[in-house]
C-alpha cells in the first residue's frame, strides 16, 4: 500500500468532493481515496501492484481538475 | 488543450457574460427585440461552455455532477425559449464559483501564510565550502549559516554565534528570543539580528514546523459531530431530493419546474457552512500559537466548564531555581550540592535537574557516576555516590526509607515550603544531611488568563499537583484557584480527571510533558505546553500551546466559543435558505435564475460569516487595547 497527495488548483464546490471520491474509488486497487477540500489536496491510498499514482493523477485530471 | 485554455479564460469569460447580460437589459429598453433575445443566447452558450466541459468530463467517467443538472436545466430552458432565465443561470453559476474562490482563499489564508513560512533554501558548509542549496538536500548533520533576515532551514542546535529570533512560525509568539549555543532553534524561524551557525538534526518532514503544518491541514479537514451530522444528511437529502422532483415531475407533469427543483435543491451552503466555519476558526488559532487538532476538539473544548491545571510548567514558568541549601550535618553546602547534583545526573524530573544546573552553575565537575541509582517516583532518588549512599526526596520518601527527621528541620522545611518552596530532604547513609529549597515562578499572565476565562464562562478551576501542600497553596492563592489536591501521584491526577467527568463536569486538562499525559488523554480535552514542540506533548494533547503561553489558552477558548456559534449561524441560515427556496419552487414564487441567485448568495454569506473568525484575536486584543487606555 502507498499513499500519495496530489495538490490541485483550489476546489471552490463541495460537490467536487463527492465527484472524485467517487471516481477515484471506482479504479481498481484504490483502497481510500479522501478530498482535502481545505487545502485541495487529494490523499490516496493505493496498491501499487494494480494501479498507479500517475494512473491516479490522469483521472483527476480527466474528471476536470488539474494536478499541480 | 482548448480545456485548459477555457479553465483558464473562465474569469474573462464569467465577466463577458456578465457584460452581455447588462447589455441585454439595455437593448431591452431600447433595441430591438431580437437582438436581445440574440445577445442572450450568445451569453448562455459563452457561459455555458466551462459548465458543459465539467459535465461532460463527469459524464464520461460516470460520475454525478451539479454541472450535469445545471446542464440539462439550461438546455431545457433554451428549448422551452427561456433565453433570460438560461443566460442567468449560467452566468450565477460561473459568477457564484469565481466569487467562492475569492473567498475561500482568505479563509484558507491562514493556512496558507503559514506554508509561504516555509524555509526554500539553506547555506551550508560542506569539505569547508560555503554553498547554497535548496532546503530539501539538507541532511543531518550539515552545518547550516544564518545570517541576519535570514530563515532558519530545519531544526537543529546552535554551535556558535548569537541572535535574536522571531519564532512566530512556530510559537505563533513573534517577540524574538535570544539564542545562543546548545539552544535549539526551529524550521521556518527568522534570525532577526544577529549571526548563528547550526547543525542540522531533524530535515524534511521531520521538522517541528513540517508537523505543525501537516497536523493543521490534518486538522482541518477533521470533521466535527455537526460536520458529520450534515454529512449524512446530505446522503439522506441528495437522493431524496432527486425522488422528490420526480415526484413533482408526475404530479405537475411540468419538466421545468421538475429540473428547477432539482438545481435549486442542491445543498452548497449546507456542505460548506460548517467545515468553512471550522477551517477559519483552526487556521486562526494556528497563527496566534494554538494548535487545535480538528472540529470535534474544537467543539469540547466550547464546552468545557472545568478547568484542571498541573502546577509546575504549567501555571509557573518550569524553569525552577535553587533558592537556598541549608545543611544539618558534617557535611558542607559545596561538598552537599556536588554528591546531590552528581545523584541526579541520572535524574529525568525537574527538580532533579534543578540541582544539576545548580552545581554546573557553580563551575563544581561532576564526575562520580551514581551506583545501584533507583527512582522512586512520586518520591525522589536513592543512588551511591562515591563511598555515600544518598536517599533524595519528599518527607514520603524518608519515611520509606525510615530516616528519622528532626524536629527542627521538620520545622524549618516547612517553613521554606510555606514561602512558597520546594524543600527536598537529603539524606546520607541514613541521616538527614540538608534541605534543598527550590522555587519556580507563575507564569505573568496566568492571573490574566484564568479570570478570562472564568468571564468567558469557566465555572470551576482545580489544580492538581505532584508538589508539596504548601507550595500549591501559595500558588492557588495568588491566582485564584478553587481547589487544588497536592501530592499527587500521575495516576492520581487521572482519578480526579475521571471524578470530575462522572459527575457530569465538561474537564479540560493542561499539562506539560510526559508526567502530565494519562490525564490529559483521560480528560474531554487535553492541552499540552508545546515548549516549542515537544513530540509527546503534541502527539497525545488535543490543544498544544506552541509559546506556552496561558493567554493562548484563554485565547483558543473564547475562539472554540466563536467558531461553534459561527458553525451554527452557518447551519440554520443553509437549512433554512434551502427550505425557503423549495417551498418557494413549488409555490410557483421562485424560477431558476432567483433561485441560483439566493442559492449562490446562501453560499457566499456562509464563508463571509466564517470570515469574521479569521480576525477574531485582533477584535479581543482592540478590545482590551481601549479597556487599557480608558484605565490610564
Amino acid at each position: 500500500m502507498t499513499t500519495v497527495k496530489f495538490q490541485l488548483e483550489p476546489l471552490t464546490c463541495p460537490t467536487c468532493i463527492k465527484k472524485i471520491e467517487t471516481g477515484l474509488s471506482r479504479i481498481d486497487g484504490i483502497e481510500e481515496a479522501k478530498v482535502m477540500f481545505n487545502s485541495s489536496k487529494v490523499k490516496a491510498t493505493f496498491n501499487e501492484e494494480q494501479v498507479s499514482a500517475d494512473d491516479i493523477k490522469e483521472t483527476i485530471e480527466k474528471l476536470g481538475y488539474a494536478v499541480l | 488543450m482548448f480545456i485548459r485554455w477555457i479553465n483558464k479564460a473562465k474569469k474573462q469569460i464569467t465577466f463577458l457574460s456578465g457584460a452581455s447580460l447588462i447589455l441585454a437589459l439595455i437593448i431591452h429598453y431600447f433595441g430591438p427585440y431580437e437582438l436581445r433575445q440574440a445577445i442572450l443566447v450568445f451569453a448562455t452558450v459563452l457561459a455555458g461552455i466551462p459548465i458543459f466541459i465539467k459535465a461532460y468530463q463527469a459524464v464520461r467517467m460516470r460520475v454525478f455532477s451539479i454541472e450535469l443538472l445545471v446542464t440539462i436545466a439550461v438546455i431545457g430552458a433554451l428549448f422551452i425559449g427561456e433565453f433570460v432565465e438560461s443566460a442567468v443561470v449560467t452566468f450565477l453559476f460561473l459568477f457564484g464559483d469565481y466569487l467562492e474562490t475569492r473567498t475561500l482563499e482568505k479563509t484558507r489564508r491562514s493556512l496558507k501564510d503559514l506554508v509561504d513560512m516555509a524555509p526554500q533554501e539553506a547555506t551550508v558548509i560542506r569539505n569547508g565550502e560555503t554553498e547554497t542549496i535548496p532546503v530539501e538536500n539538507v541532511v543531518a548533520g550539515d552545518r547550516i549559516i544564518i545570517r541576519s533576515g535570514g530563515k532558519v532551514p530545519v531544526d537543529g542546535k546552535v554551535v556558535s554565534g548569537q541572535a535574536f529570533l522571531n519564532e512566530a512560525a512556530v510559537t505563533g509568539e513573534s517577540v524574538p528570543v535570544s539564542k545562543r549555543n546548545d539552544d535549539q532553534v526551529f524550521s521556518g524561524t527568522i534570525v532577526d539580528n544577529g549571526y548563528i551557525e547550526m547543525i542540522a538534526e531533524r530535515v524534511g518532514d521531520d521538522t517541528t514546523f513540517a508537523k505543525i503544518i501537516e497536523l493543521v491541514e490534518e486538522a482541518q479537514e477533521s470533521k466535527s459531530k455537526t460536520q458529520k451530522f450534515l454529512d449524512r444528511f446530505a446522503n439522506i437529502y441528495t437522493p431524496a431530493v432527486v425522488v422528490l422532483s420526480i415526484l413533482v415531475y408526475l404530479i405537475t407533469r411540468d419538466l421545468h419546474i421538475a429540473i428547477t427543483f432539482l438545481v435549486v435543491a442542491c445543498p452548497g451552503a449546507l456542505v460548506i457552512g460548517a467545515p468553512v466555519s471550522s477551517v477559519a476558526g483552526i487556521g486562526n488559532g494556528a497563527r496566534n500559537g494554538v494548535l487545535v487538532k480538528g472540529g470535534e476538539m474544537m467543539d469540547n473544548l466550547s464546552k468545557v466548564d472545568t478547568l484542571v491545571f498541573d502546577k509546575t510548567g504549567t501555571l509557573t514558568k518550569g524553569k525552577p531555581e535553587v533558592t537556598d541549601i541549608k545543611t544539618f550535618g558534617n557535611y558542607d553546602e559545596v561538598t552537599l550540592l556536588q554528591l546531590v547534583a552528581e545523584a541526579e545526573t541520572i535524574s529525568e524530573h525537574h527538580l532533579g535537574q534543578t540541582i544539576v544546573k545548580e552545581a554546573q552553575a557553580r563551575n563544581l565537575e561532576l564526575t562520580r557516576e551514581p551506583e545501584s541509582s533507583e527512582v522512586i517516583k512520586g518520591g525522589g532518588i536513592k543512588a551511591t555516590v562515591g563511598d555515600y549512599g544518598l536517599a533524595i526526596g519528599n518527607r514520603k520518601l524518608m519515611n520509606a526509607e525510615g530516616i528519622h527527621i528532626p524536629e527542627e528541620v521538620a520545622i524549618y522545611q516547612i517553613n521554606q515550603e510555606k514561602a512558597g518552596n520546594t524543600a527536598i530532604f537529603v539524606s546520607i547513609d541514613g541521616a538527614i544531611a540538608g534541605i534543598f529549597s527550590i522555587a519556580d515562578q507563575i507564569r505573568e499572565d496566568a492571573k490574566a488568563a484564568l479570570a478570562e476565562m472564568r468571564r468567558n464562562g469557566v465555572k470551576k478551576i482545580i489544580m492538581l499537583t505532584g508538589d508539596n501542600k504548601h507550595a500549591a497553596e501559595l500558588v492557588s492563592n495568588e491566582l485564584g484557584i478553587d481547589v487544588f489536591y497536592a501530592e499527587l501521584l500521575p495516576e492520581d491526577k487521572v482519578k480526579y480527571v475521571k471524578k470530575l467527568k462522572e459527575s457530569g463536569h465538561v474537564v479540560a486538562m493542561a499539562g506539560d510533558g510526559i508526567n502530565d499525559a494519562p490525564a490529559i488523554a483521560t480528560a474531554d480535552i487535553g492541552l499540552a505546553m508545546g515548549e516549542g514542540g515537544t513530540d509527546i506533548s503534541m502527539e497525545t494533547a488535543d490543544v498544544v500551546l506552541m509559546a506556552d503561553k496561558l493567554s493562548q489558552y484563554s485565547h483558543a477558548y473564547s475562539l472554540s466559543k466563536a467558531t461553534i456559534r459561527n458553525m451554527k449561524q452557518n447551519t440554520f441560515l443553509a437549512v433554512g435558505v434551502v427550505f425557503l427556496l423549495l417551498i418557494g419552487v413549488l409555490a410557483g414564487v421562485i424560477n431558476l435564475a432567483s433561485g441560483m441567485f439566493i442559492h449562490e448568495a446562501s453560499v457566499l454569506a456562509v464563508i463571509l460569516n466564517a470570515m469574521r473568525l479569521i480576525r477574531f484575536n485582533k477584535k479581543n486584543q482592540e478590545v482590551k487595547e481601549s479597556l487599557k487606555a480608558k484605565l490610564v
